[in-house]
């Protein structure tokens, strides 16, 4: 099949109402253009994945919709809500959430106070106890310092303290990495659990197997582009486009 | 009566007290600089203004309101905090982009200005301001004399200052604003705002040091130059406490001041300087400062 034709067809699959429709969205690292019109919409209740390279723009595109890149342009929809002028802290309090590559766990604050940091932006998160129950680890740990906690507890801890706020879009940019199989394994099932429970995930992965047992759609990132859509059931039949897109 | 290493013990116990009063303007002064660095990067050198500016507007409110020294207590940080929120809407804001030291120029500039127009107002000789009646007196202890103003600006700090920290350390606005000293963009993106918490951060700052100026007022004369005798000695302090720890600035505080103090017993030649020769040694043996943390 013509990559142009699988495009169109991808782009009709999402037959749920779009909850994240970004438009042509560019965007700036200072003054070095990085994003040059990123297309992309996620369903409400999917998990859809933006695999691409190193440097070809995965995170930056999560910023841009997060509202913390300087500066950036085209169009964002959460919602029904054009997000592209509003700073960051009005994005989140719409119910976008982001766990950022580098967890930004706050060394000054307890695992607990980091934990709760997030305010509750809309009605429906997760309990505290809920949070606990998918990660148990975090609970004996409370009262340490939040950057006490090893690779992968911080991983949840990030995970966890978005859950709570009621954000229904989670943007998760890189989950897995530097993290044991095990705990791997356990953030893969968590993401299934949140899909189960409705949240709606965009995930950036370098983790190609990680991404296929989660998502229901990835898109190719390329040079600040989405170049291609590959729904999760067809990925076998394009398992070698995608080898060369990623450069494996 | 005893004597220590011949030192007479009223001789002692005074300097002790008077360093430990002095240090109690050093750690509120200090902790307001901390704080306001810690979050905003910016070297307020407003503050020794703003710690003048609060003992004459206490003088202000008893000469031409006849607002007396408790109600200028709580009053006199309210306002001139508010001076120190629209200092920061108005102009400070627009700095944080730019290197530290354009904040460095212009709180300096600020801070002639402020100078200045006191000065012009009110000359250099010091205006009185009583001690309240209540605190008039003192205590003999036996081994020395404690007046009791000085008695409660001691206590009085302390409560303060450990308020501060406890706000800071305990609560949820103050784990904001660690995260945010932190992080900003993160806390922004958990839908905090962060400006306002910036603002009102200054506002508290300068709030502090207002506060430290209406406790100062019946103590040292009420005089436009107030300010920058004392901050100089309070930038040091921060220096040697750590730049933004809390409770380094309050512990420095009121240790460097128990030090000048115990200084002008056995080497008085020495008391103007011991503050800066113990900068110079903590800043070669650990340039973070005491409490600092290590970039």
């Amino acid at each position: 099949m013509p990559e142009a034709a699988l495009a169109q067809q991808s782009s009709e699959a999402p037959l749920v109402k779009p909850l994240l429709k970004v438009d042509g969205l560019q965007g700036w690292y200072a003054e070095s253009h990085v994003l040059h019109g990123v297309d992309f919409e996620v369903g409400e209740g999917e998990v859809v994945t933006l695999l691409g390279r190193n440097g070809a723009g995965k995170t930056t595109t999560l910023k841009a919709i997060m509202g913390i890149l300087a500066k950036r342009s085209g169009s964002v929809m959460f919602d029904g809500h054009e997000t592209i002028k509003l700073p960051a802290r009005a994005i989140a309090r719409l119910g976008i959430a982001l766990c950022p590559e580098e967890r930004a766990i706050f060394s000054s604050l307890s695992v607990e106070e980091n934990l709760m940091l997030p305010p509750q932006v809309r009605p429906g998160g997760l309990t505290v106890e809920q949070v606990f129950e998918l990660f148990p680890n975090i609970k004996a740990r409370l009262s340490s310092q939040g950057t006490k906690l090893s690779g992968g507890e911080q991983q949840m801890l990030a995970i966890g303290r978005i859950l709570r706020t009621g954000a229904k879009l989670l943007l998760l940019d890189e989950p897995t990495e530097g993290l044991a199989p095990v705990i791997v394994q356990q953030i893969g099932h968590t993401i299934a659990r949140l899909k189960q429970e409705g949240f709606t995930i965009v995930l950036v992965e370098q983790n190609f197997h990680f991404a296929a047992s989660v998502a229901d759609r990835h898109y190719v990132v390329e040079q600040g582009r989405v170049i291609d859509t590959i729904p999760n059931d067809e990925l076998d039949a394009n398992i070698d486009k995608l080898h060369r897109y990623l450069g494996v | 009566m005893f004597e220590l290493l011949g030192i007479p013990p009223q001789a002692l116990f005074g300097q002790l007290l008077l360093g430990l009063i002095n240090g109690s303007f050093y750690a509120i002064l200090s902790l307001g600089l901390a704080i306001i660095f810690g979050l905003l990067n910016i070297i307020n050198f407003t503050h020794g203004a703003q710690y003048m500016m609060g003992a004459f507007v206490a003088w202000m409110l008893l000469n031409y309101l006849g607002i007396p020294y408790w109600g200028a207590l709580i009053v006199v940080p309210i306002i001139v905090g508010a001076t120190g929120i629209v200092l920061e809407r108005l102009l400070i804001s627009r700095l944080y982009h730019l290197d530290h030291l354009y904040g460095l120029l212009l709180t300096f500039g600020l801070a002639l200005i402020i100078t200045g127009i006191f000065r012009n107002q009110y000359g250099i000789s010091g205006l009185p301001y009583a001690i309240p009646k209540q605190l008039a007196g003192g205590q003999n202890l036996g081994f020395m004399f404690l007046p009791n103003y000085r008695g409660w600006v001691v206590v009085v700090s302390l409560v303060v200052c450990l308020a501060t920290w406890f706000a800071i350390e305990k609560t949820r606005l103050g784990g904001y604003l660690r995260a945010a000293t932190e992080n900003p963009t993160m806390v922004g993106a958990f839908g905090i705002n962060v400006p306002r918490l910036i603002t009102l951060t200054y506002g508290f700052g300068v709030a502090l040091a207002a506060f430290a100026g209406v406790l100062a007022a019946p103590i040292y004369s009420v005089n436009p130059n107030m300010g920058a005798d004392v901050i100089i000695v309070v930038f040091a302090v921060v220096v040697i406490g750590g730049m933004g720890s809390i409770l380094g600035s309050i512990l420095t505080g009121f240790g460097l001041g128990l030090v000048e103090g115990l200084t002008r017993v056995f080497y008085p030649e020495g008391s103007a300087v011991v503050i800066f020769v113990i900068m110079a040694i903590v800043l070669l043996v650990k340039p973070a400062g005491l409490f600092g943390r290590e970039a």
